[in-house]
């Protein structure tokens, strides 16, 4: 029950993205289309949650080496290499994904959403099973963003009625603007 | 202009990161609940980017072309690890408000971008120069968001209340403006103030041959 909270909360009511702002690049960038939206949530999904399930055992090595200032570094070799990885192994095991993917894949080392997690997770300190919830939970958050956002920009390209000054970006930040509003509401529950 | 003050010109103006390049929006969001937060964050990066351009510079030579950008994250990341160390000692305040966003610096786009951008085909001098413009361009963007959101946020800037002082508080706060929608409702605005302005002064760059109305290149 408890784990479903932390799930809960991590994906709706503390979304990655509206209303902490990790990962906000991929979010404005990769929202054009629903597949490469989807495709990009899907593959930060298994980012997070996979980095965060190694960066958190690494933490307490770091911790009991007394060697905490490393953390930074540590973690973002982690990551980069994570992500070479998880290169490697779609290329092998999927061509049509890898394709679809393109260059998004090598752009997640730098979502701040994977190591925002990641440091969130080691501060919290709060068990392995709980953090890995906690990752699995962030990563849905942001899958679900990602996909509204794509449903709503395929909608909003062919309004007519938008001010001149505000097509493209700024009204994209204004549709983000609103959703933020919505999942304040969750943040009642 | 020499070429010193032509770089400093070129990250508060020209190529501001913020407003120009849309660079970093994550911090840029995030901190800006407050001026005071926005103009420490500015610097945080500013000196970051300083910090790891010159370093880039100097090994310019030294790093093999092929393996550049984890060598560039590992000094950028070595860089904001000495920051958040002195930050936690000297101003723990700062370090507690800030919080998260100042490791994740690390990632933030604007210190690669220059880094692979300019450091990695420039000089020493000439790079921490840029390094300063760009983080002085950077500090600016952020405090204006932070005064705009605290202002109708808070009725105060940096900490003074205006409203009290002028308006004998008839300017009833809007709360939301320091919370999370408020920051994509100003950034929109001051995108479309943006795209207004460089509509009316150009119709045709001539650099691709198109209207520059639908223009998503920067020069």
């Amino acid at each position: 029950m408890k784990l479903i909270a932390v799930f809960m909360t991590a994906a709706f009511a503390n979304n990655v993205i509206l209303s902490r702002f990790l990962g906000l690049c991929p979010f404005l960038g990769v929202s054009k289309k629903m597949s490469t939206a989807a495709g990009m949530g899907v593959a930060v999904f298994f980012v997070i949650t996979i980095s965060t399930a190694i960066t958190y055992p690494v933490e307490k090595l770091l911790t009991y080496f007394n060697i905490g200032f490393l953390r930074t570094i540590i973690f973002i070799m982690i990551i980069a290499g994570l992500v070479q990885i998880i290169e490697l192994f779609i290329k092998k095991k999927s061509e049509g994904l890898y394709r679809s993917l393109g260059v998004y894949l090598p752009l997640i080392t730098t979502n701040c959403a994977v190591l925002g997690t990641a440091i969130n997770a080691a501060e919290a300190d709060c068990g392995f099973i709980k953090s890995l919830v906690y990752a699995a939970g962030v990563s849905a958050g942001f899958l679900i963003a990602i996909l509204i956002m794509a449903g709503l920009r395929e909608k909003i390209e062919y309004n007519e009625d938008i001010p001149e000054a505000f097509k493209g970006m700024p009204v994209t930040l204004v549709t983000a603007g609103l959703m933020a509003i919505a999942f304040f509401g969750f943040a009642q529950i | 202009m020499n070429r010193y003050a032509e770089r400093i010109y070129n990250g508060i103006i020209r190529q501001n990161p913020t407003f120009v390049l849309m660079l970093g929006m994550c911090p840029t969001l995030a901190v800006t609940t407050s001026a005071a937060n926005g103009f420490f964050m500015g610097i945080t990066t500013g000196a970051v980017l300083v910090i790891s351009n010159i370093l880039i510079s100097a090994l310019r030579h030294i790093i093999p072309g092929s393996i550049r950008i984890p060598a560039y994250i590992i000094v950028i990341a070595a860089a904001v690890s000495v920051i958040q160390i002195l930050l936690m000692a000297y101003m723990p305040e700062v370090y507690s408000a800030l919080g998260l966003y100042i490791p994740l610096i690390v990632v933030n786009c604007i210190i690669l971008g220059r880094a692979e951008a300019y450091a990695s085909s420039h000089g020493v001098v000439l790079s921490a120069f840029d390094g300063l413009g760009m983080g002085t361009g950077f500090t600016m963007a952020l405090t204006l968001i932070g005064i705009c959101r605290e202002a109708f946020g808070k009725g105060t800037i940096f900490g003074w209340n205006f409203n009290e002082y002028f308006l004998k508080g008839r300017y009833t706060p809007a709360a939301i403006f320091t919370m999370a929608p408020g920051a994509f409702f100003v950034l929109a605005f001051m995108c479309a103030v943006q795209n207004k302005r460089k509509k009316g002064s150009k119709k045709n760059c001539g650099a691709c041959g198109k209207n520059c109305k639908n223009c998503v290149m920067e020069r």
